[in-house]
């Protein structure tokens, strides 16, 4: 299971990163391992407010529909655009290419509250365990 | 895919390997008592004398095949080729539901892809569905489009008064509970109609805004007009929002497509194609949109790929969208299609061909020209406005439609023109006569006499 080391990690298997004074978000690749093979990426727009927890939008593979959370709270800055023509990026490289939404966190400190990449990876275990 | 029944050793094998001695004990939580109630039904009759007695009540009807028919207003008498049930009968297609498992269902599978394709030639669009019920529920279906792609943050529909009545009280029925506001059609609407000035739909123009999702026409309208709609679809477009045209599909045999006038999402009626009056149904309900909005378009679609071994084949696609996997994220609950309906019209639509369906809407169209300038010369009957239209015209009557009708049936056996006062309050005694490739020019001549014996 790969991880990220600068990120940080929600429940709800999506990751946190700063970059400057945005966060960018992402599905872990956990995530993207159950998943299978992404067929597409809903997202939302630019300017879209959300609270810590909200769905921010849906990952679609060749299985299942699945509701992605924002692990904090924050306005929508930026999306990939480029996962609408190759959602595999998701697959292929969840922490980099595969980013999907970057925004202003509401509240910072929010961050801190996220799971570390130890904590993810004992999370996951038991989850599986 | 093929019926195999079970012989009884192979139930005797089931029951021991459940552990169970009878196919009676599988029924043990029934309680006895009402495991065969009483029924209080007269005696058995043997199916030579059932069906004596069903013809005898049969005889009873008049129906629209029994004399001269000029009723239409949304589901119409148009002609259904041998070939359409001589396909449809078939076993294999007849008894055959639900096509999930593509490697027993290419022939189901590839008949819809047939169907979606040629709806796609017929509408100008670039991808359809696998159909919904009938044309009331597409546009519903339509409009949960529109406000999907919206993602829920515009919440007005725009929509004609001369959209079929019934398909607008589905819409309002569909989407109750939704916190969506419907505009457009009310009795004093700017789209509203009286007997001196005709709405067009540009009218509707004025009411789209930035919270508009979507605007709702038909093509031609349910006062059987052919309007120019390229205004309003640029309207729509300005404000962003979309084109929904409720067309028909005969009509589209001679009339510009809706997709090449800037229609987004286009929906209607199939039964024209090659399914029959029935009392009602089953009809068939057609989708057709633009590529861009497929993944937020209700029913089932079929796609084409290639199996394991390089070879074309058919499968359900895009089954994400579907209501079983997104449940309550799903754009509609709808996950069905009139299968036997839907090859009905793809059989139709091939037999005929593009050719054909030009031919049949010609003849519907010169036939309902020449009844509406000969009945316009009746005295005391009137024909209104002039703009153009398909097969379906309205008429001023002298006295109530629905006295007209009564003796049009009673006294010569044709069934006449719908009483638009029912919809209407401003076409009191309005009639709206269809006539299709169905009614020879005798059939017309016969009308016209009846009618100035009405007027006398």
């Amino acid at each position: 299971m790969k991880l990220d080391s600068d990120a940080r990690y929600a429940k709800s298997h999506e990751w946190a990163r700063w970059d400057g004074e945005e966060i960018v978000c992402g599905i872990t690749d956990h995530a993207q391992e159950s998943l299978s093979d992404v067929v597409y990426v809903e997202l939302p727009e630019e300017g879209d407010s959300f609270e810590k927890g909200d769905g921010f939008g849906v990952v679609e593979s060749v299985k299942a529909a699945s509701d992605v959370y924002l692990p904090m709270g924050g306005e929508i800055t930026g999306v990939n655009e480029a996962l609408e023509d190759k959602p595999e990026l998701v697959n292929q490289d969840p922490y980099g290419d595969g980013w999907m939404i970057r925004f202003a966190p509401s509240d910072p400190s929010e961050f801190d509250a996220l799971m570390d990449t130890e904590a993810y990876e004992a999370f996951v275990a038991e989850e599986e365990g | 895919m093929p019926y195999i029944p079970h012989s009884d050793a192979d139930r005797a094998a089931m029951l021991a390997a459940i552990g169970v001695r009878s196919m009676d004990e599988l029924f043990g939580d029934v309680p006895e008592h009402v495991r065969f109630p009483e029924l209080d039904l007269p005696a058995a009759l043997s199916e030579m004398e059932g069906r004596w007695e069903l013809e005898v009540l049969a005889e009873a009807n008049f129906n629209a095949g029994s004399g001269p028919c000029f009723l239409g207003a949304g589901a119409y008498r148009h002609f259904v080729p041998a070939v359409v049930d001589a396909v449809v009968r078939r076993g294999e297609f007849y008894t055959a539901y639900t096509p999930y498992q593509p490697e027993v269902s290419q022939g189901t599978l590839q008949a819809i892809f047939e169907y979606q394709t040629m709806i796609c030639n017929l509408t100008g669009m670039e991808v359809s569905n696998a159909s919904h019920y009938d044309g009331a529920t597409a546009t519903a279906e339509a409009v949960i489009t529109a406000i999907s792609v919206h993602r829920l943050k515009r919440r007005k529909v725009v929509m004609s008064p001369s959209v079929y009545p019934e398909y607008r009280a589905v819409v309002r029925t569909y989407t109750q509970g939704m916190g969506l506001s419907v505009v457009g059609d009310e009795p004093a609407g700017p789209g509203a109609h009286d007997s001196a000035g005709w709405a067009s739909a540009s009218t509707l123009k004025e009411l789209i805004d930035d919270d508009t999702a979507c605007v709702i026409v038909q093509y031609p309208d349910f006062l059987g007009r052919i309007e120019d709609l390229s205004e309003l679809a640029a309207a729509a477009h300005a404000a962003r929002a979309l084109l929904v045209v409720v067309a028909d599909p005969i009509a589209l045999g001679l009339l510009k497509p809706p997709g090449a006038f800037g229609a987004d999402i286009v929906v209607g009626e199939g039964q024209g194609l090659g399914a029959g009056l029935s009392f009602g149904g089953p009809y068939l309900g057609f989708f057709a949109t633009r590529q861009k909005y497929v993944r937020k378009m209700a029913g089932r679609l079929v796609g084409q790929t290639v199996d394991a071994e390089g070879e074309r084949g058919f499968v359900l696609t895009l089954t994400t969208r579907e209501q079983h996997i997104r449940r309550e994220r799903a754009t509609s609950n709808i996950c069905t299609n009139q299968g036997l309906v839907v090859l009905a019209a793809a059989v139709y639509m091939a037999a005929l061909g593009k050719c054909g369906m030009r031919r049949v809407a010609e003849l519907c169209y010169h036939r309902a020209h020449y009844a509406q300038q000969q009945i316009g010369q009746i005295e005391g009957f009137s024909v209104v406005g002039d703009a153009p239209f398909f097969k379906e015209f309205v008429v001023r009557c002298p006295r109530p439609v629905a006295e007209i009708n009564d003796y049009l049936l009673n006294e010569w056996g044709i069934i006449g023109g719908y009483d638009l006062g029912r919809d209407y309050a401003a076409l009191k005694n309005h009639m709206l006569v269809c006539v299709t490739e169905m009614n020879p020019r005798e059939d017309i001549d016969m009308l016209v006499e009846a009618l100035q014996e009405v007027a006398l």
